[in-house]
């Protein structure tokens, strides 16, 4: 063992017990309550703190009911409307930060500020405002209702809720996007066009490739808060048939006493988060592999 | 050249112009337009009926500056924000430098533990803190002890960033340099170090105030009612209902504080930088600020 000074240990002493106590207990408080048991007469939940006596036969049969039953639809749907919000987000944020990176030219301090700003515009703010465009009195549903659309965008119609997360969450995958661009050496690129690649073919086949990893960081980026949103689609919808798996969540814990439910639907979204981290972190690997070789 | 490749790149420049301007219309435009709503004569928030200032200052009971239950979600805010900033980056700072640099399993558990905050959704923690603190921690009581906990918890892996790209660009050498010249390691840490890090300091106070102030979903899980409501809850509480253009006047102040604070800390750094000879002005304490929320 190497002697270490211990001065280091000292000083990342306080925040790491921060974080042990207020970050990584609290996950197996979760795990405790889930995998514990209900008080049969006030209906509370009792936690196990001993891993050894957890109950997963309670836990699995409220899970089994929950799969079965509405739960199922909240999953497939939480997965749908992340997807496309995030496909949308890339078609819409690609492009910009593409020319930012490479053709803004004099106005690009400009630009990169006025794209900065929505991200400190506080995230409610932003959905108050389009609250007050969609109402049926507002200048949006006015504006369409002179062209002839006559459409209650606020009553939980999927598509606001959809747009909704792509307007909020489009400035935080700009930003690490044009970073992943502006980093590329662009002399790769020049070279694929001497050697006669058409600009299509150069895109696909260098571009791309060389800023997948940042790409794909990216998406992670915005992804992960997507899954856990349930105050976009409160916000924009507040309707069962739009409901999400963070709705659930917030449901199960502060509008219902049911925090075991609440703890064992915490921990499901943690275990998908999980796997799609994983298969993140397995394909920037090999990627770092590929260019080391 | 020829005549029509150069049309040709031309026509793809100013697509990818309209896009960029069209996105930063589609942007702004409808936070501008809330903004307007807040000078609303009238009480909607959707059909203008004129400018005044009855929602900010005028109105004697429903206005923003005479609103008890308004005020009192903007103090919320700024002891929230504050007391969490004065918390979490000396906390930050301390941890960033100690997991730079001791080694071995340690630091491995170190390093995923400052890494995880940063890729777990809020609501997990928030719900992880929730159960915790009702099941748990039962001393800690709901409100704004657990909101500041909360978010102190949040907010520390960002610290710990802004001050780890610090630490790297200034590498080890001046402290060799002083441990050389017979300085002890606090010594150099102390004389050396710290007066470097200010930047990574004025950065972080900038960004956690900012999150801090505009958090929702820790702050709320962990609220206790309308004694700890902050002004996102009360946005968020509002929004569906009948509320006046005063929610858009709360709302806007809430936008202008952060701006405030984010543009004294560009000044603030720029002008340090521009003090100690180190290059680059604005736009250089621009990704300062930007880089650890990116």
């Amino acid at each position: 063992m190497t002697k270490q000074p211990r001065l280091w240990a000292g000083l990342a002493l306080p925040g790491s017990v921060w974080l042990i106590a207020l970050f990584a207990v609290p996950f197996y408080a979760v795990a405790c309550i889930a995998f514990g048991t209900i008080d049969p007469i006030f209906r509370d939940a009792v936690p196990q703190w001993n891993p050894l006596n957890w109950n997963f036969v309670q836990a699995q049969e409220i899970l089994q009911s929950l799969i079965n039953g509405p739960l199922q639809g909240v999953i497939l749907r939480t997965i749908i409307y992340v997807v496309s919000a995030m496909s949308i987000s890339f078609l819409i944020g690609f492009p910009i930060a593409y020319f930012l990176a490479r053709h803004a030219g004099k106005r690009k301090l400009l630009m990169l500020v006025l794209i900065i700003v929505p991200f400190w515009v506080n995230y409610l703010m932003r959905m108050l405002a389009w609250v007050n465009l969609l109402s049926p009195s507002g200048l949006f549903s006015r504006y369409m209702n002179f062209f002839g659309v006559h459409y209650n965008w606020l009553d939980g119609s999927p598509i606001t809720v959809i747009l909704g997360l792509v307007y909020g969450y489009v400035p935080f995958l700009i930003l690490p996007l044009y970073a992943t661009l502006d980093r590329l050496d662009w002399r790769l690129i020049e070279a694929a066009r001497d050697l006669g690649a058409s600009s299509r073919d150069a895109f696909r086949l260098v571009t791309v490739p060389l800023a997948r990893a940042g790409l794909v960081a990216a998406g992670v980026l915005i992804a992960l808060p997507m899954f856990g949103d349930y105050y976009t689609n409160d916000l924009l919808s507040r309707s069962p048939s739009t409901e999400m798996l963070g709705n659930q969540i917030d449901f199960f814990l502060n509008s219902s006493t049911q925090p075991q439910r609440g703890a064992l639907l915490v921990l499901a979204m943690s275990a998908i988060l999980v796997v799609a981290m994983s298969f993140y972190l397995r394909s920037t690997n090999k990627q770092a592999k590929q260019t080391l070789r | 050249m020829t005549a029509l490749q150069s049309q040709k790149t031309r026509r793809k420049f100013s697509t990818l112009h309209v896009i960029i301007w069209g996105y930063i219309i589609w942007s702004l435009v409808p936070v501008i337009i809330a903004v307007a709503y807040s000078f609303n004569d009238g009480r909607s928030r959707t059909v203008w009926q004129g400018f005044s200032f009855r929602w900010w200052f005028s109105d004697p009971n429903a206005s923003l500056w005479h609103d008890d239950s308004l005020r009192n979600t903007i103090s919320n805010s700024l002891i929230l924000s504050f007391s969490t900033m004065l918390i979490v980056t000396p906390l930050g700072i301390t941890l960033a430098i100690g997991a730079q640099r001791i080694i071995g399993r340690k630091s491995k558990v170190v390093q995923s533990l400052t890494a995880a905050p940063l890729i777990t959704p809020e609501i997990v923690v928030g719900a992880a803190l929730l159960l915790t603190f009702t099941q748990l921690f039962t001393m800690i009581p709901l409100g704004y002890t657990a909101q500041l906990l909360g978010n102190v918890t949040f907010s520390l892996s960002s610290v710990v960033v802004i001050v780890r790209a610090r630490l790297v660009s200034i590498g080890s050498s001046f402290e060799e340099a002083a441990r050389d010249l017979g300085a002890t390691r606090f010594q150099a840490l102390r004389y050396v170090l710290m007066p470097m890090l200010w930047p990574a300091v004025m950065a972080s106070l900038v960004v956690v105030f900012a999150t801090v102030i505009d958090d929702f979903v820790i702050t709320s899980f962990l609220s206790s009612g309308v004694g700890s409501e902050t002004v996102p809850l009360r946005i968020y509480s509002s929004v569906k209902g009948g509320a006046t253009p005063a929610l858009n006047a709360l709302a806007t102040l809430l936008v202008l504080t952060s701006f405030t604070v984010l543009i004294l800390g560009l000044f603030g750094l720029s002008f340090w930088r521009k003090r100690h000879g180190e290059p680059g002005g604005l736009r250089a304490a621009l990704s300062d600020i930007t880089q650890a929320d990116a």
